[in-house]
Parts: structure tokens; C-alpha cells; sequence
């Protein structure tokens, strides 16, 4: 493991959804959007519904949408783990659209309709910026 | 072996096609297995993670949660019992479900209340049969469990765990009252050929797992936490459980398809056997058809010839 690129791990509950080297990567946890570099301190946070970003090392940048969970940072190796997650392209935009109008229509104000709300426009974000 | 040879062959026939049900039953347990042990291979990786995090939290900060804590006077344990939706599958169900009553009575002398949660039909029939009362149960999955159930599952043992002692429950929730432990019982895979029923207690959890020991440069990384240890805690915790009870069921589907497979296997060898001795019957009659028809000719002419002879 070189000095300078981070392993990273994106994990959902039932499958390793990808794993690499990278240069940089993006998330967004409870506090704000955090970037971590290479070298950066070891950290636990929490994550909420959001977009993950991921530069390579090949200057290939990967985006994926993933449910709230939380992130780990030691000794240059991240892992992002969230309950589901969903690279970019694994996404139908037009569905995730679909889905989105759906919750949002649904009307309903509680936590779990807001939450539900949050996550397909985390998936609808994913998919825009990766085409 | 009074039978007739048409009754012989009705059953040869019956026995026959039986076979072959039980035979495509083994061949897609058979080919389910490996895509269950593929299922749980694909959710280590979550576990291993969130094993290590936890166990970091643990390590570097002394806050005391809720869920790690020993209630002082334990008096209501909630029991999780993974069984199978489906029969044909040779003793799985009953075999978790006895290992499952063995747990109930031992926590019973040691003064405890039991609360039954089930996920399984099988489980859920057999407390039904019998009148005992189940807390709540889950059905339609077990051999094929997604995270979504786990979560359902783990949240509301959780909630039953939180809840204080004795209190009933409010009225938008189905669960029981609270409890003061959790034990889970399910079927541990160990090989295709031996499926272990196991009793593990879930909660109060006992994190650290001795089981991997950390690598040279994996010593005391001095994490920083965000927002802050205890909020970290409270979000890991309740996903370690849940993480948890679908290794559970993962390892409970594995098994319970290696049962089937199993037990149709005998099933199908079963049928082989019966065939075979049925088909022996079968010719023995019929032999026995050919033999009598044959003396009764041969009778006959010899009795035609004696009253020919006589009337000469």
C-alpha cells in the first residue's frame, strides 16, 4: 500500500459493491460533506442519505448513491458502509425519477417519507452526475 | 400378496413419479445452496467492517450505551427462533425448535420469563398447535432473507430490549413488553453435511470478539469521531445487531436448504428402493399368473384325455 492513494471499500449489508485505489473521496456525513485525502486521520463518522464521489487513480471518478451508515478512515484505507448502495450506473435514471415524484407525492411529512424522499434524490443525483 | 399385478403396477407408477419429485426438489436445493453460501460469502465483508468499528468505538472511548449494559436483575428474556417456511426439509424445523425449548427452560430455572419471536411458518405453526403465545412473527423469506427483514427484525427486538421491564408497550406497537436479555436460535451452517442448531445471546452485547487478531500497522489507530463517540455508537450498534441477526438467517437459509437437499436425497433413494421391490413382486406375480394358467391347462387336457381314455 503506497503512501499516497487511499484502498477504498464501498460496502453494502449484502455485497461488496466496489472496492479500488483512489485519490480522493467524497461524503456526506451528518456534519457536512467531508473530502478525504490521502493520509488523512483516522476517523468513524456517520453518514447520511447521500452521494458518495470517488476519484481513482486512473482519474476516473465514480459515483455512487448509498443509504445512511458510516465511514472509516485508518491508515489510508476507507470503508463506506451504508445498508444499501448503489453505484451510478446501476441506476435507471428514469425510474429513480419515478420514485422520486412518487415519494414526494406521497404527502406523508413523518421521518420515514422524508428519509424515503432523501434517498431517491440521493439515487436521482447519482445517476445526473454520472451522465 | 393378495394383490393383483395391475395393483402392482399402479403403485410402481406412483412410486415412480413421486421420484421424480423428489429427485427435481434435491437437484434445486442442490443449486440454491450455492447461491445461499454465495450470499453470505457477499455479506462478510459488511460484518468484518462493522465488527471492526464497533469494536474501535469500544476500545477508544468509555461511553456506556444502553445496549452494551447489564441490566442488574434479568426477569424477561425474548427468544428469536429461525425456522423454515417450508416442510421436506428432514428435521430442520424441529430440531432448532427443540434446541430452542432446551434454551426456554434453562432461562426458565434460571428465573427468567420467556417472549417467543419467530420467523419461519414452521415455527409460527408449531406455537399456534399448541396455544402458546408468540410476540411477532415473520414469515415468507427464510430461504431467501433480504437485509430489509433483518433490519425489521433487529428493530424490533431492540425496541423490546430498550423498553423497560414490565412496561406494556404502546399502543401504535405490536411488540411484547420489554425484555432484559435477547437469545437467538438458528441453524449454524457448518457443511453441507452437518447443520448445527445454535443459541447465541444478541443483547446486552458482548462486543469484542476476539476472533481477529489486528494486523502490525492496525494497532491503536486513534479514530476521531464524528459527530461525537456516543452518537457514533448509537448509529453503529443498533446495525451490528441487525447485521448480526442476518448472518443469522443467512446461515439458517444455508442450512435449511442443505436439510432439504438431504432429505430429498433419501427421500429420492427411498423411492429407488421401493421400485425395485415393488417391480420384484411384480414379476413374481405375474410368474406366478403364468404358472397357474398354465397348470390349469395343463389339468384341463389331462382331465379332456383321462375321459377320452375312460370312454373308450
Amino acid at each position: 500500500m503506497s503512501d499516497d492513494t487511499l484502498q477504498v471499500e464501498l460496502v453494502a449489508a449484502d455485497r461488496l459493491v466496489w472496492s479500488g485505489e483512489a485519490k480522493m473521496l467524497i461524503a456526506r456525513t451528518t456534519e457536512g460533506d467531508v473530502g478525504i485525502l490521502p493520509n488523512h486521520a483516522p476517523m468513524l463518522s456517520l453518514m447520511v442519505d447521500g452521494v458518495v464521489d470517488v476519484q481513482t487513480t486512473e482519474g476516473e471518478t465514480w459515483i455512487a448513491a448509498v443509504d445512511a451508515g458510516f465511514l472509516s478512515v485508518a491508515h489510508n484505507r476507507v470503508s463506506v458502509l451504508a445498508e444499501h448502495a448503489e453505484m451510478s450506473h446501476e441506476i435507471d435514471l428514469e425510474k429513480a425519477r419515478h420514485d422520486l415524484e412518487r415519494a414526494k407525492e406521497s404527502g406523508e411529512n413523518d421521518d420515514e417519507a422524508q428519509s424515503a424522499v432523501r434517498r431517491h434524490e440521493a439515487r436521482v443525483r447519482a445517476a445526473e452526475q454520472a451522465s | 400378496m393378495a394383490l393383483s399385478l395391475r395393483e402392482y403396477r399402479a403403485r410402481i407408477k406412483s412410486t415412480e413419479s413421486m421420484k421424480k419429485i423428489t429427485r427435481a426438489m434435491e437437484l434445486i436445493a442442490a443449486s440454491r445452496i450455492i447461491k445461499a453460501q454465495q450470499r453470505a460469502q457477499a455479506a462478510a465483508p459488511y460484518a468484518r467492517e462493522l465488527t471492526r468499528a464497533v469494536s474501535a468505538v469500544a476500545t477508544f472511548s468509555n461511553v456506556d450505551h444502553p445496549l452494551t449494559t447489564e441490566p442488574e436483575d434479568p426477569k424477561r428474556a425474548a427468544v428469536l427462533i429461525v425456522t423454515s417456511d417450508r416442510g421436506l426439509a428432514g428435521a430442520y424445523s424441529s430440531s432448532v425448535i427443540k434446541e430452542a425449548e432446551r434454551l426456554a427452560q434453562k432461562l426458565r430455572a434460571e428465573g427468567k420469563e420467556i417472549e417467543t419471536y419467530i420467523c419461519g411458518r414452521k415455527g409460527e405453526g408449531y406455537f399456534k398447535f399448541r396455544a402458546r403465545p408468540v410476540v411477532q412473527s415473520w414469515t415468507g423469506f427464510s430461504d431467501q432473507p433480504t437485509y430489509d427483514v433483518a433490519r425489521e427484525v433487529g428493530d424490533a427486538l431492540i425496541s423490546a430490549f430498550l423498553r423497560e421491564t414490565g412496561e406494556e408497550p404502546g399502543e401504535d406497537e405490536r411488540g411484547g413488553v420489554g425484555v432484559d436479555e435477547v437469545h437467538v436460535v438458528y441453524t449454524r451452517f457448518k457443511s453441507m453435511l452437518v447443520q448445527e442448531p445454535t443459541a447465541t445471546r444478541l443483547l446486552p452485547l458482548e462486543v469484542i470478539e476476539g476472533t481477529e487478531e489486528p494486523a502490525e500497522d492496525d494497532v491503536l489507530p486513534l479514530y476521531e469521531f464524528e459527530p461525537s463517540a456516543a452518537e457514533v455508537l448509537d448509529g453503529l450498534l443498533p446495525r451490528y445487531v441487525q447485521s448480526r441477526i442476518y448472518f443469522a438467517m443467512l446461515q439458517a437459509a444455508a442450512s435449511e436448504l442443505a436439510a432439504r437437499q438431504k432429505a430429498m436425497k433419501s427421500a429420492t433413494d427411498n423411492a429407488d428402493e421401493m421400485i425395485k421391490k415393488y417391480t420384484r413382486i411384480a414379476n413374481q406375480a405375474r410368474q406366478a399368473g403364468i404358472t397357474q394358467e398354465i397348470s390349469e391347462i395343463v389339468g384341463g387336457v389331462n382331465a379332456l384325455a383321462d375321459a377320452n381314455a375312460g370312454s373308450e
